[in-house]
């Protein structure tokens, strides 16, 4: 054990010198482990989040806001690939991180296992979800694993058009016809409470947090972060004239944040539990569209073999 | 709404087949095989939605009416898109064999379109030839990957090129709007295309270890606005949202 020790002290000599650490670079194993926990929940969030937006690419209110979603939808579906890519370099495959996704062992963001019900969903999640995970994906451009912070940097780019067209479609929402507003608040009224609830539980209750911030995994607590989404989103809602449903909000000039009520964890634990609307709906389109592709993947792999071949016979 | 004439009869034609083909491909987002297909599917689908709503506003234009008018309002009856286009998506197989007869049609159909004497339409063509380059690559590459792959995909591939075999008639037929746009140098002739067709298909096929369809069938009656049973459905869908809330703003 003594002799990892100059090891170990390098390493965290790196990370206070704000060095990024590389897949070639010695690490201890829970770094791996934490990162691989990390980051696959990140990319397995990025694809179950397809889903609920998804469901309204079909039969969405115009073509060009069909199109604007389909290209979102897209998007995350490329930032999956990404992340996924970024977690092989930790020595685990894509198809692993698929079987503990499909088993349960894995997780992804619970916000998903939320039911998209209207149109006006797809404008609350792009404006409140996009924009949490946004908050939390700046700051993690800055964390210390080389390309967990690269595929960040790629991904944020993109997320400012995610939250922006979310936030459009409330805007027209809002300024629409009594229905469209109501729709739009209706949306919020569910929403909100959910996307705090992203961030994770308090400072105070977090468990893996000290060791990811000693590690610069997570570079600021979950309590900072989901303030300042919250002072972010505030303003917004402003503009748009609807309410969020929080009776405690309010501005305290003293600490210059507002303040807000305090989030149901009874409710949070709940739904990561298993008791959200979608939790079993989101695993079975995920193992139905992997179960009804997997000829095709053989096939790609069979053909790809055959060339190979004859590319070597001749 | 302006009575509409053969010219922007026409652009509708066009815009249907794009507009419900897409809705179709879109179908395959977040439901690939993998999720380098899956972004594939939703480019694919995105270059026709782009060219459906070109079109349609286009027409929309000369109708005096709105693109989304178009696209939401009116029923499967005054859809005039050729058949293959809103057959359902089926298995991977399907998706792949209709795209690849789809492609190979189109790339032919628009390089011609880019001189048609309607500057609006050869615009639009233009645009349209260079991504149907790019996707008549993709489709002709699955079609050889999964014909040649393994004995399942192969079979399944026989299977969708049977069941499709007698829609491909469709795309080749010339009614008389057509022939007439075609004689003012607007519109191209389909029939003429065809050898050209035949013939990347049995190429393609012969590398994909496929082979032509024995049973020979014609199915046809879209430009008619006579469809599958499936079409209704899909308009029920993708419509029903806009058609709720008449007059707003999305
Ligand atoms: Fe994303
Ligand atoms: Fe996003």
């Amino acid at each position: 054990m003594n002799d990892l020790v100059p090891e170990l002290d390098n390493f965290q000599q790196k990370i206070d010198d704000e060095q990024r650490i590389e897949p070639k670079d010695w690490m201890p194993e829970k770094y791996r482990l934490n990162l691989i926990r990390q980051m696959s929940q990140h990319a397995h969030s990025e694809v179950i989040g397809m889903q609920p937006e998804g469901n309204w690419i079909s039969s969405a209110p115009s073509l060009y806001r069909k199109i604007v979603l389909l290209s979102k939808v897209q998007d995350e579906a490329g930032h999956g690939l990404y992340l996924y890519s970024a977690t092989e370099t930790l020595g685990i495959t894509r198809a692993e991180m698929n079987a503990r996704l499909q088993s349960g062992e894995s997780k992804y963001a619970s916000i998903f296992n939320y039911p998209s019900l209207t149109w006006a969903d797809v404008g609350a999640i792009g404006w409140l979800v996009d924009g949490a995970a946004i908050v939390n994906q700046v700051s993690l451009q800055r964390t210390s694993y080389g390309p967990y912070a690269r595929a960040m940097i790629r991904i944020c780019k993109e997320e400012s058009f995610h939250q922006r067209q979310g936030y459009d479609i409330m805007v027209k929402l809002a300024e629409g016809s009594p229905a469209q507003r109501e729709m739009a608040q209706d949306a919020i009224n569910r929403w909100w409470w959910p996307s705090l609830m992203m961030f994770g539980p308090h400072d105070s209750d977090s468990v893996n947090s000290q060791q990811s911030m000693k590690w610069k995994i997570k570079r600021q607590s979950n309590d900072e972060l989901r303030q300042k989404f919250v002072d972010q989103t505030v303003q917004q809602c402003e503009i748009l004239k609807l309410e969020l449903p929080d009776p405690d909000l309010r501005w305290n000039e003293e600490r210059q944040h507002y303040d807000f009520g305090e989030i149901d964890w009874d409710e949070f634990y709940q739904v990561i539990k298993g008791n959200g609307h979608c939790n079993r709906d989101r695993i079975k389109h995920h193992v139905k569209a992997h179960k009804e592709g997997a000829w095709v993947r053989e096939a790609m792999t069979a053909y790809a073999g055959k060339k190979a071949q004859r590319k070597d016979a001749a | 709404m302006t009575e509409p004439d053969n010219l922007s009869t026409y652009v509708l034609r066009l815009a249907d087949d794009a507009m419900v083909l897409g809705q179709r491909i879109s179908e395959w987002t977040s439901n690939s095989p993998n999720l380098e297909e899956d972004i594939a599917n939703s480019n694919v689908a995105l270059d026709y939605l782009g060219r459906a709503r070109m079109l349609y506003a286009y027409a929309a234009t000369m109708l005096n009416t709105t693109e989304d008018d178009l696209a939401f309002m009116r029923d499967a009856r005054q859809y005039t898109n050729l058949l293959m286009h809103e057959l359902p998506k089926g298995d991977y197989a399907f998706s792949t064999v209709r795209q690849f007869f789809i492609d190979s049609f189109d790339v032919l159909y628009f390089e011609q379109l880019i001189h048609s004497g309607d500057a609006q339409l050869a615009a639009i063509a233009a645009k349209t030839f260079k991504e149907c380059q790019y996707h008549v690559r993709r489709s002709r590459d699955l079609m050889v990957r999964l014909g040649d792959g393994t004995d399942e995909s192969n079979s399944r591939m026989q299977t969708a090129l049977d069941e499709l075999w007698g829609y491909r008639h469709e795309l080749f037929m010339d009614d008389e709007l057509e022939t007439e746009l075609q004689q003012q140098g607007v519109a191209i002739t389909r029939a003429d295309l065809q050898p050209k067709w035949d013939a990347a298909i049995q190429d393609c096929l012969t590398e994909a270890t496929l082979s032509i369809p024995e049973a020979d069938w014609t199915v046809s009656g879209g430009r008619a606005g006579v469809h599958s049973e499936h079409l209704g459905h899909m308009l029920d869908d993708m419509q029903c949202l806009h058609r709720s809330h008449p007059g707003v703003t999305w």
